[in-house]
């Protein structure tokens, strides 16, 4: 066999974090193991969860023989992208009246802020934007700063978020960190239940954001991934969006189908787009067509039809709002449990962030030692940032999990 | 009120009569119309068209004699099997659904490959073909530093280009298709890869030669390979009609195989919208060569370190189909049998068409039309002759003569025939 023909020396890379934490779950023999790490809904028995509503649509699909598989159009579903805004956007939208709402399907919401930092990389600010600042919150999602970079942005910044200290939104360093960004600055801001953390600003400190936002002349860039997830109702979760919208601000949104419908495999995200008018709107989708098309061509239809026939259908949509209520709701009941739980084992602290925190995660506040302590001895596996993934808890290992935590507060530093 | 507007934005304000920069101005103002697409106007421009005779000759994809969409019967099988099985929708790892990538490797490298075998490889499941020649583009523009430049055949397959361009490659051509003899211009082809500077990157179209429909013969294929070796280039393999071309996955996975038998370590991009007739549903493979099992592992790792900031992991469905028909035997057969209607058909196209010509009484030489493979016949036809088949006959095809031979039918043989014979006479 012949060397191979000129091909660099190829490091190897490290594991992404999350990843390697479920491998290592997946090893682990120990019977009283727990999955606290990646962001995916379990039931009580701490299974995987098909949307009833999703297997009714897939069955509606699968019946009906006058469907394909032929290529989508590059931009998508037409009736999955519209449907799509209009979740985000909410019915009445007068966004979506004045016909400046557009919209581009895409692979999962990480394939959402790809092609919108593509975009905005070749357009937003002059043609090149490779030093215009992108601004991520500190925490954030770790493939944040990745999908910037690879869009070529160099410069990708933390702004303020989380204060440690009273373990909730640092709003005066976040305010502050508007102030200072420079003009055509992008921001990446999380729609609701904010990941890592659980937590989002309250309607009036977006307001502030917002005031600051619009002075400055930064750029929104919404990453919506849990929407009625959340809270459990799909227009309170889109306040901050709408609001934005509300104020005049041209936005993006990445919207993720992966957690409100379970989709997670299929891929299913939307990005939407509120421009100034539909002029604009229509040059911006066809530079975006461009994009997607030197990327995957065209997305993915299976998991398009099965939002878009749901969300076009009234019964259908009632059904699957249902469902989404059914997973919010046992996610604010384990949040109520286990912060009850870790009051009366007395553990030192406050707790109050366990249900003031809202969605899937919650920062607990374990330093670094602690984590480990959980992971090597507890066999509880859980981020190094001490991000809990509040679906991994049940009924049945909740007091194994308090009781954890207790020990790791009370006898790791 | 009147409205103080900067002249480059277009459009009214409509919720603030106001002056103020942020509520007038856009940010996309400058934002400029991108051009439209050479395949989809065509597309366009026929469903405009109310002549009842109107052929669509642009789409890439398969049509049934009926110039109907074709789901293959293996295909509805497959999913039958696959829903009664109530599978969950957990992600899939950054790599994808690991029973699909074996088998996507295996069939074209064939199951008893030495490569697979001692583990050398790597296969990642991708965004179908485009997708994986994306991640290929990305992985040899960060880890294929000692060159940066990427040698297409002329022509090529349009959207090679801007995908390479894009990832940081530079692009260049060597000669492929002679439009002399509408074949392949080999004398020429050898020239030019003789000059190619070593460790370039040279892209191959494994079978079914997309827009041209010229493939080398095996002969001409060794030569090529010897060559190649020499120059010290690195094979980047780009396979989207493995069955679809002569009807015989092997016989159209034979190019790779020699190859690789001849020590190059290739890298391959594999679509299955076509011969599985997967279009939508993005299934394919990105496979890379290495020189054991642990640079495999390396690659491996660096690959999804470049997928995981695009879309995180690839979709399901698609690869859980084809995934079901490779790997359960019977639906296997089924599936070999229905790749080989499909090319047979296309192929029986072909004979009608050039049957019909001479019946028309064409004079002119359309044999290429018969020896060129795979969906696409580049017909030879110029640019305004082209329109002339497009305004008078309500034919649809791309500029450059090329039509896509899955969209020809019994039932339209005829007329194409009588168009083409009329703007070439």
């Amino acid at each position: 066999v012949a060397p191979p023909s000129g091909k660099t020396e190829v490091p190897q890379a490290a594991p992404v974090a999350v990843f390697k934490l479920t491998a290592d779950f997946r090893d682990d023999k120990d019977p009283n193991k727990v999955n606290l790490g990646v962001g995916a809904y379990r039931t009580d028995e701490g299974q995987p969860w098909v949307l009833p509503v999703v297997r009714k649509v897939e069955k509606i699909i699968a019946d009906d023989h006058s469907l394909n598989h032929e290529y989508l159009p590059i931009l998508g579903l037409p009736e999955f992208r519209s449907s799509s805004s209009k979740i985000a956007l909410g019915e009445d939208s007068p966004a979506i009246l004045e016909n400046r709402v557009g919209a581009v399907q895409c692979l999962g919401g990480t394939g959402a802020l790809k092609i919108g930092a593509e975009f905005l990389h070749r357009w937003h600010n002059g043609q090149d934007n490779t030093k215009t600042p992108v601004y991520v919150s500190a925490p954030t999602w770790e493939n944040h700063n990745a999908v910037f970079a690879n869009a070529g942005f160099e410069d990708v910044r933390p702004y303020k978020y989380w204060d440690a200290e009273k373990r909730g939104l640092d709003l005066s360093g976040f305010l502050s960190d508007l102030e200072s960004a420079p003009e055509h600055s992008i921001f990446v801001l999380h729609a609701c239940a904010h990941n890592p953390t659980g937590t989002d600003p309250s309607q009036d400190e977006w307001k502030q954001v917002a005031e600051v936002m619009k002075r400055r002349n930064l750029f929104v860039f919404f990453d919506s991934a849990y929407q009625g997830f959340a809270s459990g109702c799909l227009d309170k979760d889109a306040w901050a969006v709408r609001y934005f919208v509300s104020q005049g601000f041209e936005i993006f949104c990445a919207q993720s189908f992966s957690k409100n419908f379970g989709l997670y495999n299929e891929r299913v995200g939307n990005l939407t787009i509120v421009a100034k008018d539909n002029e604009n709107l229509t040059r911006v989708l066809s530079q975006m067509e461009k994009i997607v098309r030197i990327t995957w061509s065209n997305p993915p239809s299976q998991g398009a039809r099965l939002v878009s026939i749901t969300l076009n259908d009234p019964e259908l949509f009632a059904e699957w709002k249902d469902n989404v209520k059914t997973m919010a709701d046992r996610v604010l009941l384990m949040r109520a449990q286990l912060k009850a739980k870790l009051q009366a084992l007395g553990t030192p602290g406050t707790w109050e962030h366990i249900t003031e925190q809202i969605g899937m995660f919650s920062f607990t506040g374990l330093n670094p030692q602690q984590v480990q302590y959980m992971v090597k001895q507890k066999h509880i596996y859980l981020m190094a940032s001490g991000r809990i993934n509040m679906c991994g808890l049940t009924t049945k290992n909740i007091d194994y999990v308090a009781e954890s935590i207790h020990e790791a507060v009370t006898t790791v530093q | 009120n009147v409205l103080l507007r900067d002249t480059m934005v277009v459009g009214i304000s409509v919720k603030h009569g106001c002056s103020c920069p942020f509520c007038c101005s856009s940010w996309w103002s400058e934002v400029q119309m991108g051009p439209p697409d050479p395949i989809l106007g065509v597309t366009e421009a026929f469903k405009r068209d109310t002549n009842p005779k109107k052929i669509n000759l642009g789409v890439g994809a398969y049509r049934d004699d009926q110039g109907k969409p074709y789901v293959l019967n293996c295909v509805r099988k497959a999913e039958a099997q696959i829903a009664t099985k109530k599978l969950d929708k957990e992600y899939l790892t950054i790599g994808g659904l690991a029973e699909f990538n074996k088998a996507c490797a295996q069939l074209a490298l064939g199951p008893d490959n030495e490569v697979l075998k001692s583990g050398r490889s790597i296969t990642v499941q991708t965004i179908s073909g485009t997708g994986s020649l994306r991640v290929g583009a990305n992985f040899l523009s960060r880890f294929h530093t000692v060159a940066k430049d990427v040698y297409l055949p002329k022509p090529s397959w349009g959207n090679h280009t801007p995908i390479f361009r894009d990832a940081g490659m530079q692009l260049k051509a060597y000669s492929y298709y002679d439009p002399k003899t509408c074949g392949f211009d080999f004398k020429g082809a050898l020239d030019d890869i003789l000059k190619i500077p070593e460790k370039s990157v040279i892209m191959l179209h494994a079978c079914a030669h997309n827009p041209t429909g010229v493939d080398p013969r095996p002969e001409q294929w060794k030569e090529i390979s010897a060559l190649v070796k020499k120059r010290n280039l690195l094979v980047f393999f780009d396979m989207a009609y493995q069955g679809f071309a002569s009807g015989d996955i092997d016989r159209d996975a034979w190019a790779v195989r020699y190859f690789i038998e001849q020590g190059h370590n290739v890298v391959l991009s594999q679509s299955f919208a076509k011969n599985m007739g997967l279009y939508g549903e993005r299934v394919g493979g990105f496979t890379v060569v290495c020189k054991d099992a642990e640079e495999a592992k390396r690659v491996e790792s660096q690959l999804k370190i470049l997928i995981r900031p695009i879309y995180s992991n690839p979709p399901m469905n698609g690869a859980r189909i084809a995934s079901t028909i490779l790997n359960t035997p019977e639906l296997y057969k089924e599936w070999l049998v229905e790749v080989k209607d499909m090319a047979t058909r296309i192929i029986r196209m072909r004979e009608e068409l050039v049957g019909n010509l001479k019946k028309e009484g064409s004079t002119l030489n359309w044999q290429h039309v018969t020896d060129q493979i795979g969906m696409f016949c580049f017909t030879g036809l110029k640019p305004d002759q082209v329109e002339r088949l497009t305004k008078e006959f309500s034919v649809y095809m791309t500029k450059d003569g090329r039509i896509s031979m899955a969209g020809v039918t019994s039932g339209n043989v005829g007329y194409l025939a009588h168009g083409i014979h009329t703007v070439t006479k």
